[in-house]
């Protein structure tokens, strides 16, 4: 076990510690997994609104003549089709296809792209990118100058309304603005990993304690809650967002990992864009896709998937899912084999135990 | 909060004797630490189970934890009613969220188990 000395912290780490949050190594960071409990949080989150610090998350600018240009060439995404306030989900990757991250990436102007990364991969994406500039721009690593703290839930606009000028009912989903949020500098994002409306705020470092309280003040009368780690984990599986080291890594493409939808191979050459040509051709040997525990027990990460008797696949996640009462997951499954209703069997502490392949999001909020 | 008159593993189980007889759960601490419970695996009536050993696990959304035997015994009866409400054992951990009954076989051993004061001391240098 890693020592608590050892461990990197964010700047809401000693309020964390004062709610009596449960905290735990996260990639090498100190974090709170939950507060009043992963089922309590994640019911918060779908039905009110709850508030993570996402402070360890990673920060990366992008400047210059041709910053748009640089973006393209490492991501997957169409960077310099966003408009100026838009941001997206894309892929940075390897030369042979694999992920080195998954990021958002915000267009703040033609001259500048603003990087949201995982915080276990902020140093090795920011060589990444570093290493295949060619261009006319500079890369910034810039997670020292941002706190973020992430409001997410039906109450999450209501709730951040109180505290600022700016309207938020004009930014779009997957839109952001530069503007005040309880008299401090912020970026707003209309963005989350939740499945639930909500918003990312980017703050300055020193200010991160003030607003983590004025918003969970503002959201009190919403029935606001502090959310940890564990409820964010079961959150982003019930909306199938992947999480690095998990449903992707090094290791698998994202034609595999069913996000072809980050892939635009027709937007001029990018790091990875052969090997991705290639694998389209020959067509993807295994993919993501979704099940449900068909009998007692949770597949969990890394157990065994097995297809007639044999094995086939693994699990890249598991839970209860607190919104379906069903234990749901993720698994990779040969490409043939990988769609809804296929019967599976999953290794459950050397016992298989029935399950069925489904469509996926298993959750899908009403608009 | 941990009760006097309980025995403690390093592993986090009690245990309760009352003549031949030993009681089993996990700690307050344990179910913290655990979180919301999902299940909970228990061994037959007359499995015969070894200190130390694996007696059972419990699993909650975030994870599987083993619980092992604090002592040697035989296994009188299980606690029925948590197949269908594991979560007594977030809410009751030394009441209603007791796991099995024991008849001991070597009860001595249960002298070299933690106090509830040397167990407190325990979870405070864990923490």
């Amino acid at each position: 076990m890693t020592s608590a000395s050892s461990l990197r912290t964010t700047p809401l780490h000693s309020v964390h510690r004062a709610l009596g949050a449960r905290m735990v190594d996260f990639g090498g960071w100190d974090m709170p997994v939950q507060y009043s409990g992963i089922v309590d949080e994640h019911r918060t989150v779908r039905s009110a609104v709850g508030v993570f610090d996402v402070s360890h998350m990673g920060e990366i600018e992008i400047r210059g003549p041709e910053a748009g240009k640089l973006a393209d060439f490492v991501t997957t995404n169409h960077a310099q089709k966003l408009k100026i306030g838009q941001a997206h989900y894309s892929g940075l990757l390897y030369q042979h296809g694999g992920f080195v991250d998954d990021i958002l990436v915000h267009k703040v102007a033609d001259d500048r792209y603003f990087l949201c990364v995982n915080a276990a991969n902020q140093e090795k994406d920011f060589e990444h990118i570093r290493a295949h500039n060619r261009f006319q721009a500079e890369v910034e690593f810039s997670s020292p100058r941002y706190a973020q703290i992430a409001i997410q839930g039906p109450f999450a606009r209501a709730t951040l309304q109180k505290l600022t000028p700016v309207d938020l009912a004009a930014i779009r989903y997957y839109w952001f603005t530069d503007g005040a949020v309880a008299g401090t500098p912020a970026r707003i994002a209309h963005t989350g990993y939740t499945g639930e409306d909500g918003f990312e705020i980017y703050v300055p470092p020193d200010e991160a304690v003030r607003l983590w309280n004025e918003v969970l003040r503002a959201g009190a009368e919403f029935g606001a809650k502090p959310c940890g780690l564990g409820a964010r984990n079961t959150l982003r599986l019930e909306a199938k967002m992947a999480l690095y080291g998990h449903e992707i890594d090094a290791s698998i493409s994202p034609l595999e990992a069913d996000l072809a939808w980050i892939v635009k191979l027709d937007k001029g050459e990018f790091v990875g864009r052969d090997a991705l040509v290639k694998q389209k051709e020959r067509g993807v040997t295994r993919k993501l896709v979704g099940f449900e525990m068909c009998a007692r027990g949770i597949g969990r990460d890394g157990y065994e998937v097995h297809l007639d008797s044999a094995p086939a696949g693994w699990v890249t996640s598991g839970s209860p899912s607190p919104t379906l009462h069903k234990n749901i997951g993720l698994c990779y499954l040969p490409a043939s084999r990988a769609h809804a209703g296929q019967p599976i069997q999953i290794i459950v502490r050397n016992q298989p135990v029935d399950a069925v392949t489904v469509e996926t999001p298993f959750y899908k909020r009403a608009k | 909060m941990d009760p006097e008159n309980l025995r403690y593993t390093q592993e986090h189980e009690w245990l309760l004797v009352e003549g031949a007889i030993g009681t089993v759960g996990i700690t307050h601490h344990a179910q913290e630490e655990l979180g919301d419970i999902v299940y909970v695996d228990l061994p037959r009536a007359g499995t015969q189970l070894t200190q130390a050993n694996p007696l059972g696990s419990v699993e909650s959304v975030k994870a599987v934890s083993e619980i092992y035997a604090p002592v040697s015994g035989e296994v009188l009866e299980i606690n029925a009613a948590l197949a269908d409400a594991p979560q007594k054992l977030n809410e009751d951990p030394y009441g209603a969220g007791w796991l099995v009954k024991l008849k001991l076989t070597e009860p001595a051993q249960a002298d070299s188990l933690m106090s509830a004061a040397e167990y407190q001391a325990y979870v405070g240098a864990e923490k």
